[in-house]
């Protein structure tokens, strides 16, 4: 029997086995207190499409899941698409202004010469962030919608979407080098610990989220051209 | 943490695909995706998604096997493109192929050869150290100033292929790989 959740998995059961799917049940609309209802009947009261949530918590459970593209449906990528945007706005207005306070402070106590490096490269990873997400609600996920309609999405087009991914990765991975091992840590041990902690909470966040694009929705893209061609 | 190998494995046996996918998911160290049954967005898959590894049934690319690799080299340096053999090929067309993976080997025998794959693109820093060298520092410099790796090429005198090999060092010792945040380790190091 496999061990990845399905839609009988009772939702009490999933957040046991991982609770960080907690933080994804707002970017979904789905509350808490559900008992002891299956994945499959919460979804139904709260009006999301079952099978893309079973997907997204087998993909933030358990590494080697291997997501499925083709069989996702029309409602599937709508609620993808609707995920997406909300778990762009979770970044961006409430995790990276967290992490660029925690950072200022830190920095600050560092020295004035580091705060300014820092400050200007953080700040240079939310503008890279920003832009990606903007490029991916203003063109991307139009032409998703459209294509429903008989549109279709021209490869190049896909092919970029993914190309921005590596380079926002890196920077928060660098960020974190540089504060494990370059920055002068005096005095700042427990703050600096906290600081990694948020950071990486976030970091691993993003990757899953990259595996949604990346592994869910650019297969998804490619199989649906592939077939009207 | 080293970052996870990305494989693509393309082939039409789902048996093959579900026996492929679970050695290499015990090994904890591949990031499988999502695999292809055909050969005909296999070069879109690659430039959207990135591999590090392409398993890949010869069978499937026909006589072009060995244009098609020559592509995908092409589209993405650094990749490894792996022949999984299902029967007897001719020895011209695995003459293709870096490696091939036979039905009869064993999940270790899969996973050391895939392993040694993903690192055979990587240049080993000279002698294990974490210190950069006087010639790494003046690159970190100049990258940290913005210049190209071209300008810094011509700046130095070196190849450019010189240069990115140093880049490479540079960053399996800092552990940094983009330019701004070499250009904030410069800063922490008095560096600019």
């Amino acid at each position: 029997m496999s061990r990845y959740f399905t839609a009988k998995t009772k939702m009490a059961d999933a957040l046991t086995v991982n609770y960080n799917i907690f933080l994804l049940l707002p970017r979904l609309g789905i509350k808490l207190g559900f008992g002891d209802r299956s994945i499959d009947e919460v979804c139904h009261s709260n009006g999301v499409a079952t099978s893309f949530v079973v997907i997204l918590l087998n993909i933030y459970t358990f590494s080697d899941y291997v997501p499925e593209a083709s069989s996702l449906s029309d409602d599937d990528v709508t609620q993808m698409l609707e995920y997406l945007v909300a778990s762009h706005r979770y970044y961006v207005n409430e995790r990276m202004p967290h992490i660029e306070r925690h950072l200022d402070h830190v920095a600050s106590q560092a020295g004035e010469r580091y705060a300014a490096a820092l400050k200007t490269f953080f700040s240079g990873y939310c503008d890279d962030v920003v832009a990606h997400f903007t490029y991916e609600e203003q063109t991307i996920f139009p032409l998703i919608e459209r294509r429903k309609a008989g549109g279709h999405i021209s490869r190049s087009v896909v092919s970029h979407m993914s190309s921005t991914h590596d380079s926002a990765v890196d920077k928060l991975s660098d960020l974190m080098q540089i504060l494990f091992k370059y920055l002068p840590s005096e005095g700042l041990a427990e703050e600096l610990n906290e600081l990694a902690f948020t950071i990486m909470q976030l970091s691993s966040d993003l990757n899953k989220h990259v595996v949604i694009e990346d592994n869910l929705l650019i297969p998804y893209l490619l199989g649906k051209e592939a077939e009207r061609q | 943490m080293k970052p996870l190998v990305s494989v693509l494995i393309v082939e039409q046996s789902d048996i093959i695909i579900e026996g492929l996918k679970s050695m290499l998911q015990d090994a904890g160290e591949f990031n499988i995706l999502a695999p292809l049954h055909d050969v005909q967005s296999l070069v879109e898959r690659v430039m959207a998604q990135k591999p590090d590894i392409i398993i890949v049934n010869p069978q499937l690319l026909g006589m072009a096997a060995q244009a098609t690799v020559e592509q995908l080299r092409r589209s993405r340096p650094g990749i490894a493109v792996v022949a999984i053999s299902t029967t007897l090929l001719p020895s011209a067309v695995l003459a293709s192929f870096p490696s091939c993976i036979g039905l009869y080997d064993t999940q270790n025998s899969v996973v050391a050869m895939l392993r040694q794959m993903a690192d055979g693109g990587e240049e080993e820093n000279d002698n294990g150290s974490y210190e950069l060298s006087e010639r790494e520092t003046e690159v970190l410099v100049l990258l940290a100033q913005g210049l190209s790796s071209k300008l810094i090429a011509d700046k130095l005198n070196i190849s450019v292929h010189t240069v990115n090999t140093h880049r490479k060092n540079i960053t399996s010792k800092t552990g940094i790989r983009s330019i701004a945040g070499l250009t904030v380790y410069a800063t922490l190091h008095n560096l600019i």
